[in-house]
């Protein structure tokens, strides 16, 4: 091969051959990103999805729903909080470790990152709360829209 | 008033962008050549005219004018005046103004003090620049215009979100669209190049103190960031994936790539096309950035308001700019001609390898960001984070670092791998030591330990290229290099360390108590109310003390509540050792321990707990030290450019000078 690379290459296949390979290169680039983004990405689940189609186990998604008014309790150890989200048709339960967000109360809408555990109980690892009126997580705008009146109904 | 003499100003910078764009563009042609005089002055003035818009609106704000509508939404008569100034591009509207005030500026500086290229070619960049300029203008005046007036005029403002009264919030926008906004440079010289057709070595010589310029402040933009959100979130993390943050690190690697193919087409006139492509996508980053931030179109953390109308003028934006220059690119890369030849085995080929691995990280990130978009489309709500960014990024990082640490050794054109080789023993045995090493540590994840192994072997290999020279007649460009290099390995091993070693506690203590994170002893002192001028907290005083024998320190993490706009955050406390960081959050007061039986028995139980949060985080401030040494290599090659572009002009003028003595 070293010779090939000695001998004098045309202009144009010397281009040629940096385009080809930086063409190859990027649409690899593009193929791996697609695949391990089917497998990657954390899909946003409601309760009644969640019951329906649960997901595969310890596959990453988020649940969002209303924090059931009087479902919120704090385990022996402090800082382990068990809760149950619910979208006015179904309900999961959740556990949490950590230090929950200041906007994070009963009867608001929450949105749990984490996995659904073989027991049907939501192990999450992050919870977001309505930040403030600029910052609403998207999925729960449009589920609050559908779902509010309904859940505020049953949850009060 | 000093709303109107700024809209004044703006529409008046406007309009001298549009008169730049004219002429620059008459003045390509034999007919209006005169008009091309004019170009340089306008851009100036349009910068000055964008700098006094600005102006006004951080006088607006630092006054509180609650009769301007962005005021009364973003401020607060009681807030400290630092953060009445910040505020003022702590949102939608402010931010885009900052946007177009460095943009006008930048191609002020440019027609002010760029002389090596070609008038014709001075005149096609600048023009694309005023043309750039142009649409952000109009989109300032007609969809977010930051002037506008209230009536009636409120009482009091809304405030600013707590989380942006810091000052982070002061430095890191600023920093951060120099640098963005800074690439719109490189974007017109690039179509300045070919509508002239001039891509040369002294095109890119011309460019690549600018687009150095960029990077710095990028750089150092996205380190603030990174470390803003490290300690102001109080989550332990220093990068989350997020759109905001992919939208600062598209544009970046894209300016590293174009930084590096600049040098090549600089020194060695080769890939020519390829570095005015990248002219192009490091500035197109910068605005698909600004799209997914400013429409509001996906979830973030640091998102402003959301807004349709915006995200569809900022869409049709991209559209005529990035559409624009792509053909403009399709119809002249084929008149582009030909650069000098290499063998795979050269310098060149080491850099154009980084190049391509650049681009696939690039393209890595901006697939994972739009995904959630495209997923939308088809009715599925995802959102992509680390399980995916972290692997896919690392499987075309590793090799680019690899390959980094060999490239500079390389010569330009042609190379044996057997002349560099032996220089290479010693980076290949830290590297397989220190794999050893965590072999024998045991538990540490492929990535890190990857990340660790390949760290030790790139600060080492990274100092190579000073092997036998005069250190003090080394160029300031090779030491630049080595600089950034060496950066690369420490921030690299800051990630890893982190990544790999950090050691969590969550706990629930009473008064008292002492609890143990790593080598720390952390004692839970006291609980306190205190109050700042815009807030009341509690404040934890924790004694901590490193190993068993250390001294006491003290560390003041809060739990902050703000009422204007009424908000709870948490001021996360920070210690640092030369080893490491000591993270310390305050939670809520948790409930006593155990039932209520077992509180009747005793007594002391009845006082509540605190919830703290602890990460004995090692050699974490690396990361943020390796971002300022890249920026640091990066200065010190712009100073050594400019440097030598000084010294070649004083020498040509003295030459002219004794040319014309002689001649008499």
């Amino acid at each position: 091969m070293a010779g090939s690379i000695r001998a004098p290459i045309k202009a144009k296949h010397q281009r040629l051959v940096l385009l080809v390979v930086a063409l190859v290169v990027l649409i690899g680039a593009a193929l791996l990103a697609a695949w391990a983004l089917r497998n990657q990405a954390s899909y946003f689940y409601v309760p009644s999805d969640i019951v329906a189609k649960p997901p595969e186990p310890d596959r990453a998604v988020r649940l969002g729903g209303m924090v059931e008014k009087g479902s919120l309790k704090t385990a022996a150890d402090g800082v382990t909080v068990n809760f149950i989200v619910q979208d006015g048709k179904a309900s999961v339960p959740v556990t949490f470790r950590g230090i929950v967000p200041s906007l994070f109360v009963e009867g608001s809408g929450v949105v749990a990152e984490g996995r659904l555990g073989a027991n049907g109980t939501f192990v999450a690892d992050n919870l977001l709360a309505k930040h403030d009126e600029n910052y609403v997580p998207r999925e729960m705008q449009d589920m609050t829209k559908d779902q509010a009146k309904q859940v505020v109904a049953e949850t009060q | 008033m000093m709303a109107e003499i700024g809209l004044a100003a703006l529409w008046l910078a406007a309009a001298l962008a549009g008169l730049q764009l004219a002429a620059g563009s008459l003045g390509l042609t034999t007919r209006g050549a005169a008009l091309g005089e004019a170009v340089r002055p306008v851009a100036v003035v349009q910068g000055l005219l964008a700098l006094l818009a600005f102006a006004c609106l951080i006088y607006v704000f630092s006054v509180t004018d609650l009769s301007v509508k962005l005021v009364a939404l973003n401020s607060h008569s009681m807030k400290p005046l630092v953060y009445k100034i910040a505020g003022a591009w702590g949102n939608h509207e402010g931010s885009m103004l900052l946007w177009v005030t460095v943009m006008g500026m930048a191609g002020g500086f440019v027609a002010l003090v760029e002389r090596r290229l070609p008038e014709r070619t001075m005149l096609a960049t600048l023009a694309g620049q005023a043309f750039v300029s142009l649409g952000f203008y109009a989109f300032l005046l007609f969809a977010s215009n930051p002037f506008e007036r209230l009536s009636p005029v409120p009482v009091e403002g809304n405030g600013l979100n707590p989380l942006l009264q810091d000052l982070g919030l002061a430095f890191h926008p600023p920093t951060l669209y120099l640098g963005y906004v800074g690439l719109s440079i490189a974007f017109s010289f690039a179509i300045g190049a070919l509508i002239t057709r001039e891509v040369g070595p002294a095109f890119a010589r011309a460019m690549r103190p600018w687009v150095l310029g960029a990077w710095i402040f990028l750089t150092v933009g996205i380190a603030a960031g990174s470390y803003w959100a490290y300690y102001e979130l109080g989550w332990g993390g220093w990068w989350f994936w997020d759109p905001v943050e992919n939208a600062s690190l598209m544009p970046w690697l894209a300016a590293t790539a174009l930084l590096h193919s600049c040098s090549v087409l600089a020194s060695r006139n080769a890939l020519r096309a390829w570095t005015v492509m990248l002219g192009v996508v490091a500035f197109s980053m910068s605005m698909i950035g600004t799209f997914l931030v400013r429409s509001g179109i996906l979830t973030s953390v640091h998102a402003f308001a959301v807004d349709p109308q915006r995200g569809t003028f900022i869409l049709a934006l991209l559209a005529i700019y990035i559409g624009g220059a792509l053909i403009l690119f399709g119809l002249r890369a084929s008149s582009v001609t030909e650069g000098e030849r290499f063998a795979l085995v050269s310098r060149e080929g080491a850099l154009v390898f980084n190049n391509v691995m650049l681009s696939a990280i690039l393209g890595i990130v901006l697939f994972g960001t739009l995904y959630p978009l495209v997923a939308e489309t088809f009715g599925a709500k995802v959102s992509v984070g680390p399980p995916y960014f972290n692997p896919m990024g690392a499987l075309f990082a590793v090799p680019m670092l690899v390959v980094l640490a060999v490239g500079p050794l390389l010569r330009w054109r042609r190379d044996r791998f057997a002349r560099v080789s032996k220089n290479l023993v010693i980076p290949a045995m830290l590297v397989a030591a220190a794999a050893i090493g965590l072999l024998v540590i045991g538990s540490v994840a492929l990535l890190p330990f990857l990340g660790l192994a390949v760290a030790l072997g790139l600060a080492w290999a990274s100092l190579l290229p000073l092997k036998g020279r005069n250190l003090r007649r080394t160029p300031l460009p090779i030491w630049g290099m080595v600089t950034a290099h060496f950066g690369i390995a420490v921030a690299l091993f800051g990630m890893s360390s982190e990544s790999a070693f950090s050691i969590e506690k969550l706990v629930a203590v009473k008064i008292g108590e002492v609890t143990q994170v790593g080598p720390w002893g952390v004692k839970l002192d006291t609980v306190e109310p205190v109050a700042g001028p815009n807030w009341t907290a509690l404040e934890a005083r924790l004694l901590v003390r490193y190993g068993a024998d250390g001294k006491v320190t003290r560390m003041l993490p809060q739990s902050r509540s703000f009422w204007a706009p009424p908000q709870q955050t948490s001021e996360s406390a920070l210690l640092t050792r030369w080893n490491g960081q000591l993270y310390a959050v305050l939670g809520g007061e948790a409930p006593a321990a155990g039932n209520k039986d077992e509180a009747k028995s005793d007594a002391g139980s009845d006082q509540g707990r605190w919830q703290l949060r602890l990460w004995w985080k090692p050699f974490v401030p690396l990361i943020w030290l390796g971002g300022l040494l890249i920026a640091l290599g990066g200065a010190l090659a712009l100073a050594g450019h400019v440097l030598a572009d000084l010294r070649r002009i004083n020498l040509r003028s003295k030459i002219a000078y004794r040319r014309e003595r002689q001649g008499r």
